[in-house]
């Protein structure tokens, strides 16, 4: 059996999806992060002056790119696969003889390619505002596949969940969005109180926005081999996980 | 060689329903099998777990020698399963559903381009093969699903009450297909609630009624077993009362109908007689029922709780 037309069959249909509907899938990130960086970058950034060195604006680059990034690799795992499951067309994938691994590789790699491809959009935007010069384009694009893997990964546990539309609204609008702007994109850690500063480091987006701006401009508040462990702790955890809900066919099997 | 064989398989839901009471069954290569039983049997349950749709409680299921559960992908790979509801993506093109279909079993682009446009001639859907497919009709949904498991070329092809809503016309000619697919090689197991379907198509039968098979013969042997049908007899001329005919029963519909019931010993041509001596002359007559449709209603009303017989 051959598992490898399976998957690019899987992840090919991906792309053509979010690629089909790029209004709702390229477009607004390009807009909203055109508008975060001329209005916090541009007008209030320089009044804010610099942060560890760095003007705001290059200083917040690296956090909108990869909140773009976490953002859209979360949200196109969580509603393709969730369309698929309300759709009843899950059962195409469950009947056919492709192992989970494969499913799961398949939706994930999907969103991760969305993921990438608007951060790509977001970072030529930004070049319309800053001029950074990237400080170590292996910690870079390292981090940045690996936090479209966590969240392409968060959002295919949450689409097996979902049970509802409102199910896969929730996690986004109520955690993802508030963990991101409280990760650090558009402030030092140093920055805040000391318990607020405490409880900021059980934030795993703070991590990986601290190492990818570490990557593209040389500022971090964390140590850089922390955010990757946590990282790959937090790939392998969500992969076994999801593995077992496809296993026990939670949510996609009677 | 079995195309499909279940062993003591038994299924209980989460909220205790216990929709598979432990049924054995075997379909041999080649057949053209009919699953029966009324709605909530566990016809479903039982194609839900043979197609991995449905885990199962206990029991086995071996399809082509293949265990589902030690041979998952193998056993797989031989199933092409038509559900009773459309469930392909209905924002794509009637020919990416068939492609990605040949996708997901392994099928090399190039020959799944071939069997595509081999599945999709033969269900008629040539023309229409870059429709978005929420515009066709429901006919046309029910022939893509059917074309989409096929383009693997299944050696096993379930059809869960495939003609379930469509017009007798697409009825029709999706019997003929069907006993096309069937002489081609491919075994069929049909579920359906259109009895004279199940009779003019399959050759063996077996009935499930609450979780358990009640039956499970060839259907010419079934079918011999119906010792009694019924007639109605269209009359040339009104008549005031049924007429008497020692062994049959005989029922006045209208004066120029009758119902009769008649012993398979009795005989047509022998009623006929009786009738013409009586100056009754019939001018056409017609089954009642379906003869199958009689013997389903006989098997599942004499066993309520679906006891084993």
């Amino acid at each position: 059996m051959n598992y490898s037309i399976a998957f690019r069959t899987i992840v090919i249909k991906e792309i053509f999806r979010f690629i089909r509907i790029w209004p709702q899938t390229l477009l607004p990130p390009a807009i909203t992060t055109a508008l975060y960086f001329l209005i916090f970058g541009k007008l209030i950034g320089e009044r804010v002056g610099t942060i560890s060195g760095a003007s705001y604006m290059d200083y917040i680059v690296p956090g909108i790119i990869l909140m773009s990034v976490i953002s859209h690799s979360y949200a196109n795992v969580v509603s393709s696969f969730y369309s698929t499951k309300f759709q009843r067309n899950i059962e195409e994938l469950l009947v056919a003889p492709i192992p989970n691994w494969v499913i799961l590789g398949g939706y994930v790699s999907g969103g991760i390619i969305r993921g990438l491809l608007v951060g790509v959009v977001v970072a030529l935007i930004s070049l319309l505002f800053s001029d950074i010069k990237i400080n170590n384009i292996t910690i870079t694009l390292s981090i940045m596949v690996l936090t479209a893997t966590v969240f392409a990964l968060a959002g295919f546990i949450n689409a097996i969940l979902a049970e509802s539309f409102d199910d896969i609204s929730i996690i986004p609008n109520f955690v993802l969005t508030p963990l991101s702007y409280l990760g650090g994109v558009f402030y030092s850690v140093d920055m805040l109180p000391g318990v607020w500063q405490s409880i900021s480091m059980g934030n795993p987006i703070l991590y990986m926005i601290n190492a990818f701006r570490y990557g593209l401009i040389g500022v971090t508040d964390i140590d850089i081999q922390m955010s990757f462990i946590i990282t790959g702790g937090f790939i392998i955890t969500l992969t076994l996980f999801s593995l077992y809900l496809l296993h026990k066919g939670v949510g996609i099997k009677n | 060689m079995n195309a499909l064989s279940l062993r003591n398989l038994k299924k209980t839901y989460n909220n205790g329903l216990e929709a598979l009471k432990g049924i054995d069954l075997d379909v041999e290569a080649g057949d053209f099998f009919a699953l029966l039983g009324p709605n909530g049997a566990g016809k479903s349950t039982a194609i839900g777990i043979i197609s991995s749709l449905i885990n199962e409680t206990s029991g086995s299921v071996s399809i082509f020698g293949h265990d589902l559960r030690r041979e998952r992908e193998k056993a797989k790979s031989c199933i092409g399963l038509v559900p009773q509801e459309v469930n392909f993506n209905q924002f794509d093109t009637v020919k990416n559903i068939l492609l990605n279909q040949a996708g997901y079993y392994g099928t090399p682009r190039k020959l799944a381009l071939q069997r595509t446009e081999y599945c999709l001639k033969q269900m008629d859907l040539w023309d229409k093969r870059d429709t978005v497919s929420r515009r066709l009709s429901g006919g046309m949904k029910r022939r893509v699903m059917i074309a989409r498991a096929l383009v693997h070329a299944p050696k096993l092809l379930i059809l869960d009450e495939p003609t379930a809503g469509v017009d007798i016309e697409i009825r029709r000619s999706m019997w003929k297909m069907m006993q096309e697919v069937n002489q081609q090689g491919t075994t069929i197991i049909l579920t359906t609630h259109y009895l004279e379907e199940a009779e003019s198509l399959c050759r063996n039968i077996a009935i499930i009624n609450h979780g358990r098979i009640v039956e499970n013969s060839d259907m010419a042997g079934l079918l011999a077993r119906l010792h009694v049908e019924h007639f109605v007899l269209d009359l040339a001329h009104p008549i005031a009362a049924a007429p008497v005919i020692e062994g049959c029963q005989i029922e006045r519909i209208t004066d120029r109908t009758l119902n009769v019931a008649i012993p398979k010993e009795h005989g047509l041509n022998k009623l006929f007689s009786q009738l013409t001596a009586q100056n009754i002359e019939v001018i056409s007559l017609k089954n009642k029922t379906n003869r199958l449709e009689q013997l389903f209603m006989d098997l599942i009303d004499s066993n309520p709780t679906g006891d084993k017989r």
